[in-house]
């Protein structure tokens, strides 16, 4: 049977992007959220949360509205950078979670042993929480490859549905 | 050499540390790790200052905060803190991160020789509790630390762990000249080990001094009780007779004949002492108390691993031989008797 393989690849590969730049922007800021006090902590933390809780009809209405000066055509650029909308807050929540259920002393025993931010990072506190790592991004994965709607509607500049 | 003063976070105080086995002994939330942790950097203290060998690692008056990698402290933590996603070889390999290859190595085999820990690739939840001990001293001794910083974990000590923890300690006190500061709810390991012990109260030093001394001669009821001292009674001195080297002491329902007390007057009210092995006790049988002599009713008696605890009305506690007691045990009127000599007074009440 003859089949065409190459949306699935396209999903795939959308998906794969997707994923990669969202972990890109929520590593650093889940590990700044971690392990820095700053002012407004909770600010930036309450905004990247607020994709998570709207309605992806509101959310696309929104994206429409501030993206909707520009004419955008449905590349895989846009799709990867609308669906990183949604998948940074996931990712962030679940790499907070996955900082703080590392046991922090082991990484104050490594800042006395003479180890510095970067080396306590990926030394001791990446394969503390390898697993839940693994988890998350994995999930972020699942729902970028699932959440085509939103994403068809923005990226597709709210005409054209699918390619 | 570490001088210490803290005096935020409500703890209040001063202490400095020679070379040696210094023990910072207190009950839960007395601020022995919080004062580990001030010094390790793992803290940001409010007003203070930490001197390390005439390197200052904090001082709140002009902003001097190192961080933790740049202070020189070895930590030892409760739970040891091996990482456990590395072998025992690599969480020793892993303060060395600045040497070159060939010397890293060479120190980690003669750390690994020192402690003779066998099989350096294991990881630490597959090495026996003593080895885990023993990686955890050498991880934090093999950058060459100026300083030693232990918190004795408070539970799962068995005797062997014990006995090795006492071994280890001993050699570093021995073989290196650190100042060892050792955070520790156990007045055992103050006496096996320590040449000073700080008693700690909610933030404060309330004695220090060579543990003989400062369990000897707690100057208050308050260090009396932390240090686990029983028997512990109000008095008032009737009279004091230095030439016959004697007193007369009035407690609540009696009166003891005490030896001379220096630096007591007359009238003083104070706090009576006497540890429970030096009460004798004897079955009543009807008999009248002679002098020292206090007709008590037992209401408990509590097995020790070499004697029977009695615990009498009014809150007397006795320890006597298990020989002793045994043919007595059904009895309840007994009279306790209080040697002269072991009677000891502590300040007001």
């Amino acid at each position: 049977m003859p089949s065409d393989w190459s949306s699935l690849w396209l999903s795939l590969r959308y998906a794969g992007l997707a994923s990669g730049l969202s972990l890109l922007v929520a590593l650093p800021l889940a590990w700044l959220l971690a392990h820095r006090r700053f002012r407004g902590a909770a600010i930036v933390e309450a905004a990247a949360g607020l994709p998570l809780v709207l309605p992806p009809a509101v959310l696309v209405y929104y994206l429409l509205a501030q993206l909707g000066r520009w004419p955008l055509r449905f590349s895989w650029r846009a799709a990867v950078g609308v669906s990183a909308v949604y998948t940074v807050p996931l990712l962030l929540r679940l790499f907070r979670s996955a900082f703080a259920a590392v046991d922090r002393s082991f990484e104050k025993i490594a800042s006395s042993l003479g180890a510095g931010e970067w080396r306590i990072f990926w030394r001791v506190t990446v394969p503390l929480a390898w697993r839940a790592f693994i988890g998350a991004i994995l999930i972020a994965f699942v729902r970028a490859l699932v959440d085509f709607g939103v994403t068809a509607l923005v990226a597709g500049g709210g005409r054209q549905v699918g390619t | 050499m570490i001088q210490v003063r803290i005096a935020s976070h409500g703890v209040d105080l001063e202490f400095q540390a020679a070379a040696g086995i210094t023990a910072l002994f207190g009950a839960a939330g007395a601020g022995k790790s919080f004062i580990l942790d001030s010094i390790a950097g793992f803290v940001t203290l409010g007003a203070g200052r930490i001197i390390l060998d005439d390197k200052i690692l904090y001082d709140g008056a002009s902003g001097v905060n190192l961080p933790p990698r740049r202070r020189h402290c070895g930590y030892v933590a409760s739970q040891w803190g091996l990482f456990p996603h590395m072998s025992l070889r690599d969480n020793l390999l892993f303060p060395l991160a600045k040497l070159p290859r060939l010397e890293r190595h060479r120190r980690v085999q003669e750390m690994l020789g020192r402690l003779e820990i066998d099989k350096p690739a294991r990881r630490p939840h597959e090495a026996s509790p003593t080895e885990r001990l023993r990686a955890a001293f050498g991880r934090a001794l093999i950058g060459e630390p100026k300083l030693l910083l232990v918190d004795q974990p408070a539970t799962g000590f068995d005797l062997a762990l014990r006995a090795e923890w006492y071994r280890v300690l001993r050699m570093v006190r021995e073989e290196t000249s650190l100042p060892v500061l050792l955070a520790t709810r156990d007045l055992d390991t103050c006496f096996e080990l320590a040449g000073t012990m700080l008693l700690l109260h909610a933030g404060r030093i309330l004695e220090s001094g060579p543990p003989r001394t400062v369990v000897d001669q707690p100057s208050s009821v308050e260090a009396a009780r932390l240090l686990g001292i029983r028997n512990l009674f109000p008095a008032e001195i009737l009279t004091l007779d230095p030439g016959r080297n004697s007193s007369r002491l009035r407690l609540e329902n009696f009166e003891l004949t005490g030896p001379y007390f220096p630096g007591r007057l007359r009238g003083d009210r104070v706090w009576l002492c006497v540890e429970p092995g030096q009460l004798r006790a004897k079955p009543q049988n009807g008999a009248k108390p002679a002098t020292n002599q206090v007709a008590a009713r037992l209401e408990r008696a509590s097995d020790l691993p070499r004697s029977v605890r009695l615990e009498f009305a009014g809150g007397i506690v006795a320890e006597v031989a298990r020989p002793d007691f045994e043919p007595q045990k059904d009895n309840k009127e007994w009279l306790v008797e209080f040697p002269p000599h072991a009677l000891r007074v502590l300040g007001c009440p």
